[in-house]
């Protein structure tokens, strides 16, 4: 394993390995998670989940459930206030308020019992009578397009992803975009590739599962401790189903053992406050594997059709990209942004993208990681390969050659600013794994390219300056991956102070303003951010108290690195730490806060690797070698934590690509819901993975930050294929390549 | 979970009063690695759980000039610790070193993994080739069951309520004799056999000859399936690729597997074929080593 960084900036804080605050609870076991929390008389709730697919219901009796001793409540759909039109503003999130009138797919939460243990709650389960008529399911999205396929919903909700769908049929919405004209662009390409790919629903795997506390208090305020991504939605959420103020909710994100975009939305924590109202008591529900797997949203799977057009001398001229995500039980699979960057990091003059967000009876999928890009990229990048291949040309200089640049328009048709393509494929190009051949039988190579737009968004932020010059900063964002690390790190930087003298703080909804989830890439960037401004606003308040001090006007005061000095008289000057012990005898205590929400200065990124890998032809057993990857982070805030990032992400690919699956049945059971039969990889199957860490520092950001978390994902995949086919001359077009798939490839090619 | 009753006896008559109490509905625990999973998942129901740890008959492990006295809840890891227990029997090794993790081999047991009766058992075959005995008390005395004897469904073996396993005896490996244990699963790790297959060999003094050879396979039929006929043929054949061949078709003829989330017939029928060929092979450089 090597790490390597081409540097671009210097700064006094950023970019060195400080010793995260957060790690020596966590490896002690002190971190405190919410299935931590135990409260004075709490009680334990399970959850009952429909057996069925589809199923209409009935009714319910819970009335044997009740008298079981040591049962203290059960909650049903009827407990919820009815919920108005438009009030639940994500899509979906009625389904929180539990299964009224139909169960939609195998695990839809149904009722919920509180008990005095989880056992008494867990046997309690088996006494809730539900009679069901089972309705015929539709579990494939191609099939649930077709007239006459089962219709799931009255009405679907037109919203996906900050973006608006068209209704294409009873369980299909759409999204089309185009530019220029394919059918032209096609005619011009001397090499046209066209083939289909498809992929299963994976889950993102978090080590824990979703847990929660919920206190009603008789006033019917409610207080939630809770593992989740983004506690102003899972505040939000509730207080709208739960019909209360927003100000009567506070949510406390406790630390969180793995979210991936899994853990955005509120399973539990509506009904476990209905069950704490209904017996005044506190009450926990913890999830089990199989819950986590059946109950909440995995990634979609995919149907893709990709047709793409070259010139004989390497340029792309056409590509028309069709997909149909498969959204689960209620739309809201990743088609708004999988159309935005699915063809995003090439230039290609004539494109035509048709996305598809289809409902069936399954899970209702959830973003994991570069929500739909994993998928898209699987496929595109598969016919780019193929191209390189017909044309005989090298997959880097064919991908150096088309990559989007500096000043080329994205498919919204704003010009990007710069951005690290070429950086990220000469990287490859120039490691020492690129330029080593790999020999023996049924090894292989392959290389692919990946693009993730990242986020921006809303977050707020506070910092308080004590008197022996110490701070404390307050955020809102969950910390999934060190963010709170590099949070404060950029705090330091902008108060000129070391790391050590940060101490730094995730708080509950009441104590810190709105401050969207950590997903999308966006939390070191933005909620950074944030920590750039609250820094700023310390400083100038510093700036003015330092000018009332010495009685000069405050635009004589200047700041840089923690000194505060007068322009021109070289007596006047401060340390951080000698201003901060002035301050509460000099007109009180200085906290600096600041609100952004910047949309505009997002950095989107690439990733690139390259695989080696060789095939077990007697088994399709696939061993991968070598691994490298070069990622354009922008600006590294903590060098460490970023290698890290490059790391898992690449593991979890490798997962998507060789193993990972749920597999259902003909009647939409999942038949391996534990981590024994979902093949997540385990130490053994993976190896060391080399990181090239790329600094192309984001324009947009003052210290160059871009989103670093998702881009690792995408790419695995479409290298893995590209290599076995370099290895034993396969297409491999459908996720996961595990060795029954690869074995049968290889029947097929040797015509068994 | 429904709630149940613990016992830890310390000597067998006490264990096998036990077990012969409540009804039949007792259950042995040994390492609890099966048996805690399926109580939480409602598939084995038990008023009455007794602890083996604590029976001395049920937690030996004793070499001897007649061979192995392996005692029903000796964990995998007491197996690959016992450094003349793995050079004289590499592929009981071989099977108690694969069985989930580390941590999982701290727990489990040889017994507990033939008594849970799982097609996919990876100590099971090994046990059959190497000829091993079962031994089994209950409230009407001691009998002995040949291992390929033991099991007789997804889950059901022939002890019948009030019974336990005591041991499993395997008769020392005679000279010029090798065995081998692989299994086929997509992770390196903590995973269930897709196909398995264990052989052992004896070949003549020449080494150049089979003697004798047996060979069992996993996952591939409602039991661990002893191949008899597989490991008959090869009797007088000369060690080449083409007897070993000829024997991983015959393995594969018996293989009656099915179709689930772990692999489809045709795949596991053509791996039983690779696996065999494989154990074949290792068994045989084993045999000429010793
Ligand atoms: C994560 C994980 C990974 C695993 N991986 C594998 C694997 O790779 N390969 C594999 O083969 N198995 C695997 N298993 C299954 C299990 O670990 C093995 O079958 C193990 O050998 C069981 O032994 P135990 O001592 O834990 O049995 P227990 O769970 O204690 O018992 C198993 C069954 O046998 C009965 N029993 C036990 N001892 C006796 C006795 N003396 N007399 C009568 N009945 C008895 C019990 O009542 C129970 O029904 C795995 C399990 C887990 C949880």
């Amino acid at each position: 394993m090597s790490t390597t960084i081409e540097r671009s900036s210097q700064y006094k804080v950023i970019g060195k390995d400080v010793l995260r605050p957060d790690g020596v609870d966590k490896v002690t076991g002190r971190a405190v998670f919410a299935d931590d929390v135990h409260l004075n008389g709490m009680l334990h709730a399970k959850v009952l989940r429909s057996p069925h697919a589809h199923a209409k219901i009935r009714s319910i009796d819970v009335s044997e459930a009740l008298k079981m001793p040591g049962v203290r409540a059960v909650v049903t759909s009827e407990d919820f206030p009815p919920i108005p039109e438009g009030i639940v503003k994500e899509e979906g999130a009625a389904f929180f308020a539990l299964a009224s009138d139909k169960v939609l797919f195998r695990g839809h939460a149904v009722a919920a019992v509180a008990a005095d243990s989880p056992h008494v709650a867990d046997e309690a389960l088996s006494k809730i009578k539900v009679e069901y008529e089972v309705l015929k399911a539709v579990l494939d999205p191609r099939e649930a397009m077709e007239p006459g396929a089962p219709v799931l919903h009255e009405k679907l909700n037109p919203m996906s992803f900050g973006a608006r769908l068209e209704q294409h049929s009873p369980n299909a919405l759409q999204q089309i975009t185009s530019m220029g004209d394919i059918e032209q662009g096609f005619r011009e390409a001397d090499v046209v590739v066209e083939r289909e790919f498809t992929t299963k629903t994976v889950h993102q795997g978090y080590i824990e599962p979703q847990s929660c506390v919920v206190d009603t208090a008789p006033d019917g305020s409610v207080t939630i401790w809770s593992t989740c991504q983004g506690p102003f939605r899972h505040r939000d959420n509730t207080a709208d189903l739960l019909q209360l103020p927003q100000n009567k909710v506070k949510v406390i994100p406790t630390e969180i053992g793995g979210g991936f975009g899994g853990k955005e939305v509120p399973y539990l924590e509506p009904m476990a406050a209905i069950l704490s109202r209904k017996t005044g008591r506190p009450v926990k529900i913890t999830m089990s594997r199989s819950d986590v797997f059946e109950g909440t949203g995995p990634a979609c799977a995919s149907y893709m059709r990709v047709k793409f057009g070259a010139k004989k001398t390497g340029e792309l001229v056409a590509a028309h990209l069709y997909f149909c995500f498969e959204a689960g039980a209620f739309p809201g699979a990743p088609v708004g942004g999988a159309v935005g960057i699915g063809l995003g990091r090439y230039k290609i003059p004539n494109q035509l993208v048709e996305g598809f967000d289809v409902v069936v009876n399954k899970p209702r999928t959830q973003p994991y990681r570069a929500p739909g890009a994993t998928q898209i990229h699987f496929a595109t990048e598969g016919v780019v390969d193929e191209l390189c291949e017909k044309i005989g040309m090298d997959p880097i200089e064919f991908r150096l050659k088309n990559v989007v640049q500096e000043g080329d328009r994205n498919v919204q048709g704003v010009p990007f600013l710069r951005i690290g393509g070429v950086e990220v494929l000469e990287a490859i190009k120039n490691s020492d794994h690129y330029k080593t051949p790999l020999e023996g039988p049924n090894r292989g190579r392959g290389v692919a390219l990946g693009f993730w737009r990242n986020g921006g968004g809303m977050s707020s932020c506070s910092i308080s300056v004590h008197p022996d010059g110490t701070v404390s900063i307050i955020e809102g964002s969950p910390d999934l991956s060190g963010t709170r690390t590099g949070i404060g790190m950029q705090a330091a930087e902008t108060l000129g102070i070391p790391f050590e003298d940060v101490r730094i703080t995730v708080v509950d909804t009441d104590s810190v303003g709105y401050t969207m989830g950590s997903w999308g890439s966006r939390t070191s960037f933005a909620t950074g951010w944030a920590a750039i401004e609250a820094a700023r606003d310390v400083n100038l308040k510093m700036v003015e108290r330092a000018s009332s001090i010495w009685s000069v006007p405050p635009e004589e005061v200047e700041v840089s690195d923690g000194t505060f000095y007068h322009r021109d008289d070289g007596s006047k000057k401060f340390t951080f730490k000698q201003l901060a012990a002035r301050l509460n005898a000099t007109g009180g205590p200085v906290v600096g806060s600041s609100v952004v929400d910047p949309t505009r200065g997002v950095g989107p990124a690439f990733a690139a690797n390259v695989v080696d890998l060789e095939v077990d032809p007697e088994t399709g057993k696939v061993t991968i070698l070598r691994y490298t990857v070069a990622q354009d982070v922008g600006q590294a805030l903590h060098p460490g934590m970023v290698e890290g990032q490059l790391e898992g992400g690449t593991v979890q690919g490798i997962g998507w690509a060789l193993n990972e699956e749920y597999f259902f049945d003909n009647d939409g059971q999942m038949r391996n819901s534990s981590f024994l039969d979902y093949r997540m990889p385990v130490a053994l199957d993976v190896p060391m993975i080399d990181t090239i860490i790329i600094e192309v520092p984001n324009p947009g950001h003052p210290y160059g930050v871009r989103g670093v978390g998702e881009n690792n994902i995408i790419t695995p995949p479409a290298a893995i294929a590209a290599a076995i086919h370099n290895a034993i001359g396969v297409r491999m077009t459908d996720l996961p390549m595990s060795p029954g798939y690869v074995l049968q490839a290889l029947w097929q090619q040797n015509g068994h | 979970m429904i709630d149940f009753d613990y016992a830890v006896p310390t000597s067998l008559s006490e264990a096998v009063s036990l077990m012969g109490s409540n009804g039949g509905s007792a259950r042995m625990l040994a390492g609890g690695t099966d048996l805690l999973i399926m109580m939480r998942a409602g598939r084995r129901l038990a008023k009455l759980v007794v602890d083996a740890k604590s029976v001395p008959e049920l937690n030996e492990l004793s070499l001897t000039d007649s061979g192995l006295n392996l005692g029903a809840a000796t964990s995998c890891k007491r197996i690959w610790d016992d450094e003349p227990v793995v050079q004289a029997y590499p592929a009981l090794n071989d099977s108690a070193s694969i069985i989930g993790s580390v941590q999982i081999q701290g727990r489990a047991s040889v017994g507990g993994n033939l008594c849970n009766a799982a097609p996919s058992a990876d100590c099971t075959p090994t046990l059959i080739v190497h000829s091993g005995v079962c031994t089994i008390a209950g409230p009407n005395g001691t009998r002995q069951v040949p291992v390929e004897e033991f099991c007789t469904g997804p889950g059901t073996n022939v002890l019948q309520p009030g019974e336990l396993l005591v041991n499993i005896k395997l008769p020392s490996a005679p000279t010029n004799s090798g065995a081998h244990y692989l299994r086929f699963t997509p992770r390196n790790e903590m995973d269930i056999a897709v196909a398995g297959s264990a052989a052992f060999v004896q070949l003549d003094e020449s080494k150049q000859n089979f003697a004798s050879a047996r060979i069992s396979l996993a996952a591939v039929a409602p039991t661990p399936l002893f191949a008899k006929a597989a490991g008959d043929l090869l009797v007088g054949k000369p060690v080449n690729e083409e007897s070993i061949q000829q024997a991983a078709e015959a393995a594969k003829a018996v293989a009656k597997p099915i179709t689930d989330m772990r692999g489809t017939v045709d795949q596991r029928i053509h791996l039983v074929g690779v696996l065999t060929a494989r154990a074949l092979r290792k068994a045989v450089e084993r045999a000429r080593e010793a």
